[in-house]
């Protein structure tokens, strides 16, 4: 079980009290009629699915219910950041260094 | 005395402390501080087992969890009875109750070692080619003739308890800076360092008592003290601090993601009379910030023929016998093998008494400082020379010698007659934990072993576990593993202080695969795995067939597949692979280490996890109600639901017909409790609304409620309610039972992530409601006494209507709606207030002749006016249009969670899959749920369905049966006939409108 830091408690819980919520910094629409199929078929189910680094969804469902992102690595399941949903994207190359030592 | 082959004095046993046990029935006396397979040897008993797939007879091979022969069952009583365990880690108590396993009628008189004298009918790959007998009898016959009778008599292991067990088992986390696996050298002096940095440590040893080899060690001198004393100022050093957790009997059994580890700790096991509050095991889940893995080195059997009699032993084993537990293995002793470890054991058994009849090296020219010792000591010292098989029914009483030439071959020196063979090919690290924490492993081709090279997890290995081999080195390494660990989980390791080792013996040696004997490709079998059966001729044959990958071959022959996982065969089988293929060992490849380490029960694993507490039920608060009064109850999700309530006589359809006329004729009353609810509240809560479902609720008036789809983003069904609205900014939001946490999660989710400008809050008051179904003709008539501050009138309080009033006294929400096609209401109450609110309700009930129903009737009722159900006539593929349900949505919405999905190309296809009513030709046939449809009686074969039936029931208020269905096209095929293929033939259907009962919907405006 992994223990996970929820940028919103500044805790380390562990991975049962949260649940996964897939590809971050994936945005609906702000105007879906406009978006043509391929775009929206896109937007639906395309995902990077890495084997590496991945900016990923959990929700602190059993504590604080809020939603954030996560920075994990696929290979090692080593969570290496956390921060709260709507602040940007971290550079992934940055941790991949320290991910892959 | 404790067995004629007890040594008069030293080890770790109490000889004062004489336990009587039983072994088959023999009664036996062993002694304090002995495993079952010490006090066996004690008494002369090595003929503890049969083999799996021949029944050959079997000794113990080794003393510790790697034992694969001395399986056996322990019996407590009744329900305590635990198959398979290994005698060599199975602790003595008064009383003890052992059975043999694999055998019938006897131990000693087995009928299915006749399976050796069949073993050309089990060779490499058996359990595949036996699905291959010759095509004239049938794919089946040989399987179910031959083959499948044979496996049935000869396979299995110990049998399975048939009561359940009685015991329980406890389970926690702990956190700690530092995890130290193993409590030999290493560990104590890794958990030693890291205590002194002043971090919280958790050393935990598979065994009764910590020390690990050095419990068997006798000649070192460790700061000027024995080993044993020096191991128990260590302990108690340890034990002294608060911030140590000490756990014996406790064996990590699993290295999982991020430093979690798992340890099974044997509680009340060796216990004569255990404290029956107490758990039998408990299940650690421990952080560990970083991890010293100690775990030692595990020795390897040598590969000759017949190496597998009773009385052929690990020379290591033996040494740890005689001097940890002072059992001798016998009188008359032969050693063979290719390590310096054969010297050590045959010192320590002369010392005994023991005769030595030879050491027999493989090594051509070893070089050790324990031979000039052996030859002192008056021992014949055969360099160069080997076994090439051995004799002895069910006990060992002589061995064939053979002398190694150059070129690789063996020539046969005669016998020599000997009661046990002592055998050493070496030690293997025990990599498995390093492995699993997916740590890479490296070839040392120096010390011809795989060692702990690169991880991802925090993790150091010392000890013989990472190669090193002098005692001294052991404790430099282990004291610099935990000052590393300390340092890494942030913590200052304080100055070491030297720790001297004098006299300490230095072995060395060792080797991989066969050993050369002369009747190379007779039947004689050399085992490499012995608890799965395989010898070096199934891995010569898997290679000749063709095999390369070690992990092919694995399963192939089941080489290391058997419970021991391969822990003394796996090196040996790579070194005949890497022989065979003429390819260097590393290059074989190395199979994949997996959880957990020994077998673990799974008691253990379950913890407290069981009964009761392995689901947990939810209850409604009218539920014991619906007890008292003789429901049947059915589950919905985790709810207990009341599915119908039967009077004397009645079975389910009486009852349902039964319940469901009284609704349509009377009143009924349904608790429908379980339905999700939440709470939408905020200025921004109907502009939250409008967004995620399908329907307008801007213009949803204060007191109105409205039936609401909800999609997913892909356009499809994925939960409906009632939404109705208290006020500007409030909202009453009710789901399906099943879908409360799923929508409130998604609903969260878009709240959070996708609309955080909206001022909107969502409660899940699911269970702050009690809900309370009053339907039928009568239900304003029995209602309307128990109702305050609410006029239920027909033009104050129409169809769709939502007030707050009293009901009974206590405040509640009265919505007017109707799940079943006629009058009905729902009253919402505080859940403490649920069941007196129904009893009051329900006199009420009676006095019109009503009834209570169940969701069988519910379903019946809104199947009749096609009501659908989320999740039965919905699977995820379905859309609103496929539902029919056009009408619900809000034409002027701009957008809502789903809605560009809707205008995809798929989404519109004619030929979708829409909702239909079918009623059959024969109106007393009802049709199978999840029948297919197709427009032929008779199909041709993969011709593809029409679709499905989703719901099927009789209907009473109609006379015959209906059913609700997904078909292609279905709306434009409204009076066709198709069919719905059964194994009886093909049942006749016309398709119909999906509403049944009332289509005009006149029953509601009463
Ligand atoms: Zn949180």
């Amino acid at each position: 079980m992994l223990l996970i830091r929820c940028p919103h408690c500044e805790m380390e819980r562990p991975e049962i009290e949260f649940r996964y919520a897939g590809e971050a910094h994936i945005v609906r629409p702000p105007d879906p009629a406009a978006v043509s199929d391929e775009a929206w078929a896109d937007y639906l189910y395309m995902r990077a699915n890495p084997k590496g680094l991945h900016a990923e969804r959990w929700r602190h469902i059993h504590g604080c219910g809020r939603f954030f992102n996560a920075v994990r690595h696929t290979v090692t399941d080593k969570i290496l950041k956390t921060y709260k949903a709507g602040e940007p994207k971290p550079d992934l190359g940055a941790f991949a260094t320290s991910a892959d030592r | 005395m404790s067995g004629p082959f007890r040594t008069p004095s030293g080890g770790r046993i109490d000889r004062a402390a004489p336990l009587s046990f039983t072994f088959d029935g023999a009664r036996y006396v062993g002694v304090a501080g002995d495993t079952l397979a010490s006090a066996l040897l004690a008494n002369g008993v090595h003929l503890v087992g049969r083999s799996i797939k021949y029944h050959r007879p079997r000794g113990i091979l080794s003393a510790g969890a790697e034992e694969p022969n001395a399986l056996v069952t322990v019996i407590r009583d009744g329900g305590r009875v635990t198959p398979n365990l290994r005698a060599t880690q199975i602790e003595l108590y008064d009383g003890l109750v052992t059975v043999s396993q694999n055998r019938w009628p006897s131990l000693h008189h087995d009928v299915g070692a006749i399976a050796g004298c069949f073993s050309p009918l089990f060779p490499a790959g058996f359990y595949y080619k036996t699905f291959m007998g010759p095509r004239w009898l049938g794919s089946n016959w040989a399987w179910t003739r031959v083959y499948e009778p044979l496996i049935r008599r000869a396979a299995g292991l110990g049998r399975a308890p048939t009561s359940p067990d009685p015991d329980h088992y406890a389970s926690r986390y702990a956190h700690c800076d530092v995890l130290v696996v193993g409590s030999g050298p290493a560990g104590l002096c890794a958990a030693l360092a890291a205590a002194q940095a002043g971090g919280r440590v958790i050393l935990c040893d598979e065994q009764s008592e910590m020390g690990g080899s050095l419990l068997s060690e006798t000649t070192a001198i460790v700061d000027g003290k024995s080993a044993l004393d020096w191991i128990a100022d260590k302990i108690d050093l340890l034990s002294s601090q608060d911030r140590v957790t000490l756990l014996p009997r406790t064996q990590a059994f699993g290295y999982f993601h991020d430093n979690f580890i798992a340890l099974a700790e044997r509680v009340t096991d060796h216990l004569a009379n255990p404290d029956p509050a107490s758990p039998r095991e408990r299940l650690w889940q421990v952080f560990a910030k970083q991890v010293v893995l100690a775990t030692g080195a595990i020795e390897r059997p040598l590969m000759f023929p017949d190496n597998d009699r009773p009385g052929i032993m690990l020379a290591g084993a033996a040494h740890t016998y005689l001097e940890r537990y002072g059992a001798k293995p016998g009188h008359r002793a032969a050693l063979v093998g290719s390590h310096d470890t054969i010297y050590r054991a045959a010192l320590a058994l002369a010392r005994q008494d023991v005769v030595i009849a030879g050491i027999f090296d493989n090594r051509s020219h070893p070089d050790s400082d324990l031979i000039p010792l052996a030859r002192e000591a008056g021992i014949t010292v055969t360099t160069g020379a080997t076994i090439i098989g051995t004799s002895g029914r069910l006990r060992l009483s002589k061995v064939r010698l053979g002398v190694l030439s150059d070129d690789g071959s063996a020539r046969d020196a005669g016998d020599l007659a000997c009661d046990h063979l002592l055998m050493s090919g070496g030690w293997t690290p025990s990599v498995h934990l390093f492995s699993q924490s997916r740590g890479k492993l490296a070839w040392h081709p120096d010390k011809q072993a795989f060692l702990p090279a690169r991880s991802h997890a925090r993790v150091w290995s010392a000890g013989t576990c990472a190669g090193d081999n002098e005692l001294s080195e052991v404790i430099e390494n282990g004291f610099a593993a935990g000052e590393n660990a300390a340092r890494a989980a942030g913590l200052m390791a304080r100055p070491r202080v030297a720790v001297a080792v004098e006299n300490a013996q230095t072995l060395n040696g060792g080797s991989l695969g066969e050993l050369p004997h002369p009747n190379r490709h007779s039947r004689k079998m050399a085992f490499v795995d012995f608890q799965n059966d395989v010898t070096s001729e199934d891995l010569k044959l898997a290679v000749r067939e063709g095999f390369q990958s070690i992990e092919h071959v694995k399963r192939y022959t089941t080489t290391g597949m058997a419970t021991d996982q391969g822990k003394t065969s796996n090196m040996n089988a790579l070194g005949i692979m890497s022989s065979q293929l003429n390819i260097p060992l590393p290059d074989v490849g190395l199979t994949t280490f997996r959880a957990p380490y020994t077998p673990v029960t799974f008691g253990t694993l379950a913890a407290h996890s069981r009964g009761d507490l392995f689901d947990p039920i939810r209850r409604t608060p009218i539920d014991s109600w619906a007890q008292d009064n003789g429901a049947v109850f059915e589950d919905a999700g985790p709810w207990k639901r009341a599915r119908y309530f039967p009077k004397a006589g009645e079975d389910m359809h009486a009852a349902v017909r039964r319940e469901c006329r009284i609704v349509r004729s009377a009143v009924g009353v349904l608790d429908a409790s379980t339905f999700g609810k939440i709470e939408v509240v905020g200025p921004d809560a109907s502009e939250f609304l409008k967004r995620l479902y399908v329907n307008d609720f801007r213009n949803l008036e204060i007191g109105q409620c409205r039936y609401g789809v909800l999609l997913n983003e892909a356009g499809f069904v994925i939960d409906d309610g009632v939404i109705g609205r208290l006020a500007e900014s409030t909202f009453h939001v009710t789901t399906t039972t099943g879908g409360a946490a799923r929508v409130l999660h998604l609903m969260e989710d878009y709240l959070q992530t996708e609309f955080p400008d909206l001022a909107c809050w969502l409660t899940s008051t699911t269970e702050h409601w009690a809900v309370i179904a009053v339907q039928g003709p009568k239900s304003r008539d029995a209602l309307a006494p128990l109702v305050e501050g609410i006029d239920l009138g027909k033009a104050s309080f129409p169809h769709m209507s939502l007030a707050e009033g009293k009901v009974a006294g206590v405040p509640a929400r009265v919505f007017r709606v109707s799940f079943t096609g006629e009058l009905g209401f729902e009253v919402n109450v505080p859940a403490d207030y649920g069941r007196s609110v129904w009893e009051l309700i329900w006199q009420e009930v009676c006095l019109y002749d009503g009834c209570a129903y169940g969701t069988e009737a519910m379903h019946v009722l809104r199947a009749e006016k096609g009501f659908v159900i989320v999740g039965q006539e919905t699977d995820g593929t379905v859309t609103v249009g496929d539902l029919g349900f056009g009408w619900a949505v809000g034409k002027q919405k701009q957008d809502f969670v789903g809605k560009r999905s809707l205008s995809r190309s798929d989404m519109i296809k004619a030929d979708r899959h829409q909702l239909v009513g079918l009623q059959t030709v024969d109106p007393k046939i009802v049709l199978e749920e999840g029948a297919q449809i197709t427009i032929e009686s008779s199909s041709t074969a993969g011709a593809a369905a029409l679709g499905h039936v989703t719901s099927s029931y009789w209907s009473d208020a109609l006379g015959r049966s209906i059913a609700l269905a997904l078909v292609s096209g279905g709306r434009k095929r409204r009076g066709e006939r198709l069919h719905v293929p059964m194994p009886g033939g093909a049942i006749e259907v016309v398709v119909t409108a999906p509403v049944f009962y009332d289509p005009k919907g006149e029953r509601l405006g009463g």
